[in-house]
């Protein structure tokens, strides 16, 4: 990893390792992009947990009308 | 002529928001894989603050998005008490847990950058009271409108809270400038010219954008939970083929 910027820098990284350090601001920087992606992860984890709880109601509900339905024909 | 009124029933609006919610999902992971990208492998490191400033392209834009989810929060809410329309107020709600998340984000991820450069995780000063504020403002809007039973009647009284609450958001934005603070100035502004390199603003953009359609695609997701959930007794939903299974 090694190419160079329109400023005409070289890459910041010169190996993974020096990329994971993050200067020796690892545990800061990381910790940010970390609880951000699973912060993200847990919303759309509790969003399908919701709309399954919500079609499962509404399926019912329809269940539930049908029968209602089949008693008064008969 | 787009008739947009024939768009502003629950009916019409669950199917519309189920067709763009993809498009949504899929232009937040590829911008956000872009901002990453730039963020973390083309911007240079900064003179001041080495690597930590990289925390910038997390930060800034989930901020960004807790004050501007607020605001279209309470945008919605107003229209649905001004109007007495259902799908607004259920579009105010669908916002609120993502204007917390994001919220919560910004304090955490602004506790991870004071730390190695202020020397602090947290001080009380303006801007991180009033971002603390906001934190409570999206609890308080939550809570008060799941301790009502009646629906209608928790839209209500939630449109009011979220409609008092906006105050805070110039307080928020402006607060860097009312008050000394330790927190920086604005990064962005229309007004002057951007103070940081090209490469980190686009980087920093290209993460708002990314953190805006996901909350467009998690608010149109949720919206449609809250359509099934209070209008599922209605016969359009027992003919929805996710339903009819």
């Amino acid at each position: 990893m090694g190419w160079a910027t329109e400023r005409g820098e070289t890459m910041t990284w010169n190996s993974a390792a020096e990329f994971f350090a993050m200067g020796g601001y690892a545990q800061y920087v990381w910790g940010s992009v970390g609880v951000s992606a699973i912060a993200l992860a847990v919303e759309l984890f509790l969003l399908r947990q919701r709309r399954q709880g919500a079609l499962l109601q509404s399926k019912h509900e329809l269940t539930l009308e049908r029968k209602g339905l089949n008693e008064s024909s008969t | 002529m787009i008739n947009w009124f024939k768009y502003s029933t629950p009916r019409t609006f669950y199917p519309l928001a189920g067709s763009v919610v993809p498009w949504f999902a899929v232009g937040a992971v590829l911008t956000a894989i872009a901002g990453l990208y730039v963020g973390f492998f083309m911007a240079p490191t900064d003179a001041q603050q080495g690597e930590g400033y990289r925390i910038i392209f997390v930060h800034v834009p989930v901020s960004w998005m807790s004050m501007f989810i607020y605001v279209v929060m309470a945008f919605w809410a107003a229209v649905g008490l001004a109007f007495n329309s259902r799908l607004s107020a259920m579009m105010a709600s669908a916002l609120a847990p993502t204007g917390a998340m994001f919220t919560f984000l910004s304090l955490w991820t602004g506790a991870l950058w004071g730390k190695p450069m202020w020397g602090t995780w947290w001080v009380w000063d303006a801007r991180l009271t009033s971002e603390l504020i906001l934190l409570f403002l999206y609890i308080a809007f939550m809570a008060l409108q799941s301790a009502i039973d009646d629906p209608r009647r928790a839209d209500k009284a939630g449109a009011v809270l979220a409609l008092v609450g906006v105050v805070n958001i110039p307080i928020i934005y402006f607060s860097v400038q009312w008050w000394n603070t330790l927190h920086q100035g604005a990064s962005v502004s229309l007004t002057r010219a951007p103070s940081m390199a090209t490469i980190m603003l686009v980087g920093m953009l290209l993460m708002a954008l990314a953190a805006w359609m996901y909350t467009v695609a998690v608010a149109l997701m949720r919206v449609r939970c809250i359509i099934l959930e209070r209008e599922g007794h209605a016969e359009w939903v027992g003919q929805l083929n996710e339903v009819k299974r």
